[in-house]
């Protein structure tokens, strides 16, 4: 007998999502991926100045913040044919890798952690152990047993308040959590670290975009400007402090959150067998060394893999009708030529075409459409994509660092590579990824000191700025590897403004619902076989959805070239 | 276990905190609250005998920028607010528990502190038909947010999103999204708008709740004075470029490497009502203007269609400026368009009304202050 459970809201993620999974026998048997909420950011967007796209574009998501801004003035230098400065790439380099050092970080104590460490067997531990465990993974000069006992002693007023606040009604003393007290205390205690710490590294943002979430982009280049002899731009000073930042997010990632995740697999290695998922994996690559337009010298390489197969690396073309593809066929819009075909971003329709149960409901109707996710296909393949999809085609296509990384890590596991298919996999990949960022962010730095002391300290080409001097019309393609992967906008200009404009987001690959050829996408397929300890408390599956760091708000999106429903409101 | 939650004073006590740790404490939040020094005192006091109030936080429209931002606070930091402060019963992105679990948590709060508990919002709510754009353990976000406005003691709406709607109510508003104040209309909900709200301005809004059991008092737009009543063209570092008629024209010319004013670039600062100037972004490390961008005026309503944000504000740059940007309804301001326009005119009407308040409002506080000064010259 199978049982249905719901779980509405999934938290610890971005956005509002719903999984609606069977349980039978003690584990998933079929899983439904629900987007809850829309906005309609492509809509909105038309009729503006394509140079605004990147603020409207960026507020699609606040914890991914950034990316989009990215992928849209990509985007549209893309279109009218700009290329920036190599400063400008440099900084937009540096803002990206401080982007996924905050949010990886972020990711793994505040949003997946707790689905491994028990809070409360936090408080049986003996300080002394976790110190004594601490220091034998790790230099963190703040491992001691004065400041375990400081946090347990915190945990414990907690707790005897009566009020946990964030920790009430946690899967506290579930079956499925299995580290030691000891190893709970370290986390509970780097979760408060990493809470400390995060608000750090975001400072670069805060040096070349005047704020963070939601820095300022400029398409031709970065709005900040250099001078070495002004207190008023990027001088000695605000490149030491960029300096200062990335010394200290080296030594969190390497001392703090890399031993963390280490340790904490270790005592839950079933998790590289479970929650592998779809077999295909797609990564746009990001990371120029020698400008946007040469994907060959990209840290992260572009490529698709089929079937697992790491011997064969995949072309990948954003601007190719015939690769990038969405259905709406299980999702909440209408499609004019019928919902069964798949349209390209570029000629992508949309049309609001709710036809969910009447709110308040219990359960959706998963035959029909159940989310407001489109469902994207590459090549009509379902695609994983992230940090594990990101390692996998840079390590297929040779990346040494990232062969050298991978090969280290599982061999302290004694695992063969298709450990890596895996929820734990997907973890660690994210982890492991965010150690190479630090470093090659560390290069990044100091190739933009180095350019300034040679004399170039251009940040931004005025050539194109004015739209007058743009083609009638324009289409353009901006690909990024967002922090949960593959990211690409697609803009249409007519007449110097936006005649149309598309994302196809991370989080609708991953949490999109079926395809019109009943094929599940990541989220949906990764469920499958997940061992249920008590179906009442989802932990396992809130391991697994987490395990892809879901971003809802971006993933769920809207715009109608055809203007029929939508066009009912009127623009004034 | 205690039948009562502890006070915060009993919770530093048990954490090995000294009484002058307690009182440098209250010290930083009275001064991160915006709150004069003679407050102190009653900061103190308020903060060693409540319990932790009950916060809970909701997700709608939205793109949890607000939550990230609140999540950089540097004073007080953000652990120490979750876990001393307040008790954050209700938190999507936070919280341990989901599904129904989450939803326990919050009604359990709802029903046993009912009458107490803080609300805040992140995110508008959908109105238009209804309200299946956004939905939450099945019920819409409309359903939700008016029940848990029934026993709120105050509600806060988080960012420009719940204040004024944001990006997803610009036009053409394709879901009805619509800001908190216009679903509740029976209480006052205190508008702390940005794109995202400054992290210490989203703090210090709940540091002084919990300091002095009160609202903070609110501009006539119902914005925390505190942090809402400067300009921050008046509270800009850049502003004599601007009173010198030193220009950035294009970004990147050798007026940006001196860091002048950034007026024909674009900036909304004439018409932005933030601290972004004074306590600046991320602990004080920059703002939009250092860092050589224009203000896009995301803590003004309708800022989304008052662009292109590279379209400078309407006037000839130079001396006489200063007159245009201060009687700005009169002009129709920034054009892009006519429907942009017309909408414009809207929003600089409310913009003069507001000025015209504000006016008032400092002549009235000027009155106060050397009534004051005179009590205290006597």
């Amino acid at each position: 007998m199978s049982t249905r459970i719901v779980i509405d809201p999934i938290t610890r993620i971005e956005g509002h999502l719903r999984i609606e999974a069977e349980v039978k026998n003690g584990k998933v048997s079929n899983a439904y991926s629900s987007g809850t909420m829309v906005r309609g950011i492509e809509i909105i967007l038309r009729g503006r100045d394509p140079r605004d796209a990147w603020a409207f574009t960026e507020r699609a998501c606040g914890v991914c913040t950034t990316v989009h801004a990215l992928a849209s003035v990509r985007t549209v230098e893309n279109a009218v044919g700009i290329v920036v400065p190599p400063n400008a790439e440099l900084v937009r380099n540096l803002m990206f890798c401080a982007q996924y050092l905050q949010d990886h970080v972020v990711h793994f104590y505040q949003l997946h952690a707790l689905d491994w460490v028990d809070v409360v067997s936090a408080l049986k531990a003996n300080p002394v152990e976790a110190e004594s465990i601490a220091q034998s993974i790790s230099p963190w000069p703040k491992n001691s047993r004065t400041y375990f006992k400081e946090v347990q002693n915190r945990v414990k007023a907690l707790v005897e308040s009566g009020q946990l606040g964030i920790f009430a009604n946690g899967y506290w003393g579930h079956p499925a959590y299995k580290l030691p007290p000891a190893v709970n205390l370290i986390g509970v205690a780097h979760y408060l670290d990493a809470l400390e710490w995060q608000k750090e590294i975001i400072k670069v943002h805060t040096i070349f975009g005047g704020k963070n979430p939601h820095p300022n982009y400029l398409v031709g280049g970065v709005p900040c400007a250099v001078n070495t002899e002004d207190a008023n731009a990027i001088n000695a000073e605000r490149l030491a402090y960029v300096g200062t930042l990335i010394g200290n997010a080296i030594d969190f990632v390497e001392q703090v959150y890399v031993p963390d995740l280490l340790a904490v697999a270790s005592f839950y290695k079933e998790w590289f067998s479970i929650g592998g998922g779809l077999k295909n994996y797609l990564a746009y690559g990001d990371l120029p060394t020698n400008g946007y337009n040469d994907p060959s010298n990209f840290k992260f390489q572009r490529g698709a893999i089929l079937n697992r197969n790491l011997n064969e690396v995949f072309e990948v073309k954003g601007e190719d009708p015939e690769e990038v593809r969405e259905y709406v066929t299980h999702s909440w819009y209408k499609y004019a030529g019928g919902d069964a075909k798949s349209l390209p971003p570029w000629n992508g329709e949309t049309d609001l075409n709710f036809t969910g149960p009447k709110p308040p409901y219990e359960q959706l109707n998963v035959d029909g459409k159940y989310s407001w996710i489109k469902t994207p296909r590459w090549k009509d393949n379902p695609m994983e994509v992230g940090p594990l999809a990101r390692l996998l085609v840079a390590f297929a296509s040779g990346n040494t660092d990232v062969k050298e990384v991978i090969t280290e890590t599982l061999k302290k596991f004694d695992a063969p590579v298709t450990a890596l298919f895996s929820t734990l996999g997907r973890t660690a990949a994210r982890g492991l990824e965010t150690k190479l960022v630090a470093h090659w962010m560390k290069e990044f730095h100091q190739d933009l000191i180095t350019n300034i002391k040679n004399g170039d300290i251009r940040m931004f080409n005025s050539e194109k700025w004015e739209p007058k001097t743009w083609p009638k019309e324009a289409k353009g393609v901006g690909l990024s590897e967002a922090p949960r992967g593959a990211l690409a906008h697609w803009i249409d200009i007519k007449d110097e403004k936006i005649a149309n404009y598309q994302l196809v987001v991370p989080s609708t690959w991953n949490a999109s619902p079926r395809d019109a050829n009943g094929k599940r996408s990541a989220y949906e397929a990764s469920l499958l076989d997940t061992p249920m300890a008590n179906p009442e408390q989802p932990l396992e599956i809130l391991r697994t959805v987490h395990s892809f760091d879901p971003c809802i708000a971006c993933a769920v999106h809207l715009h109608d070239p055809e203007g029929k429903h939508l066009n009912r409101i009127s623009f004034m | 276990m205690p039948d009562q939650p502890q006070t915060l004073w009993e919770k530093m006590q048990s954490q090995g905190y000294s009484r002058r740790d307690f009182m440098r404490f209250c010290a930083y939040i009275t001064a991160a609250a915006g709150i004069h020094a003679s407050g102190l005192s009653k900061v103190a006091k308020a903060l060693e005998t409540k319990p932790r109030p009950p916060v809970v936080w909701f997700h709608f429209q939205e793109c949890t920028c607000c939550s990230e931002s609140f999540i950089r606070s540097s004073h007080p930091i953000v652990s120490d607010i979750i876990l001393d402060k307040i008790s954050l019963d209700y938190s999507e992105t936070l919280q341990a528990a989901a599904g129904h679990q989450a939803e326990a948590a919050l009604h359990n709060t709802m029903e046993k502190y009912k009458g107490e508990y803080i609300m805040t919002v992140e995110g508008s709510v959908p109105t238009k038909d209804g309200g299946v754009y956004c939905t939450i353990g099945g019920r819409t976000a409309l359903d939700i947010v008016k029940e848990a406005a029934e026993g709120a003691k105050a509600i806060i709406a988080w960012g420009s999103c719940a204040s004024n709607g944001c990006i997803q109510a610009s036009k053409p508003n394709p879901t009805g999204a619509t800001p908190i104040h216009e679903v509740i209309t029976n209480k006052t909900v205190i508008k702390v708008p940005g794109c995202p709200p400054i992290a210490e301005v989203m703090a210090g809004v709940i540091v002084y709740i919990l300091a002095f059991d009160r609202l903070p008092q609110l501009d006539g737009l119902g914005r925390p004075q505190s942090f809402y009543s400067t300009r921050v063209h008046d509270s800009c570092y850049r502003r004599p470029y601007y009173d010198a008629g030193l220009f950035v024209e294009t970004f990147d010319d050798d007026a940006a490497k001196k860091g002048h004013c950034l007026y024909k670039m674009g900036c909304r600062g004439p018409v932005t009502y933030n601290s972004c100037g004074i306590i600046r972004w991320n602990n004080g490390v920059s703002y939009p203007i250092q860092s050589g961008h224009g203000c896009i005026g995301c803590s003004e309503a309708s800022f989304w269609d008052n662009g292109p944000f590279y379209r400078h504000l309407a006037s000839f740059p130079g001396f006489g400026i200063e007159t245009t940007a201060d009687t700005i309804g009169t002009v129709a301001a920034i054009g892009a368009g006519a429907g942009v326009a017309g909408h414009a005119i809207a929003t600089n009407i409310r913009k003069r009304r507001l000025i015209k308040q504000e006016m008032e409002h400092s002549v009235k506080n000027e009155d106060v202050a050397s009534a004051n000064e005179q009590k205290g010259g006597e």
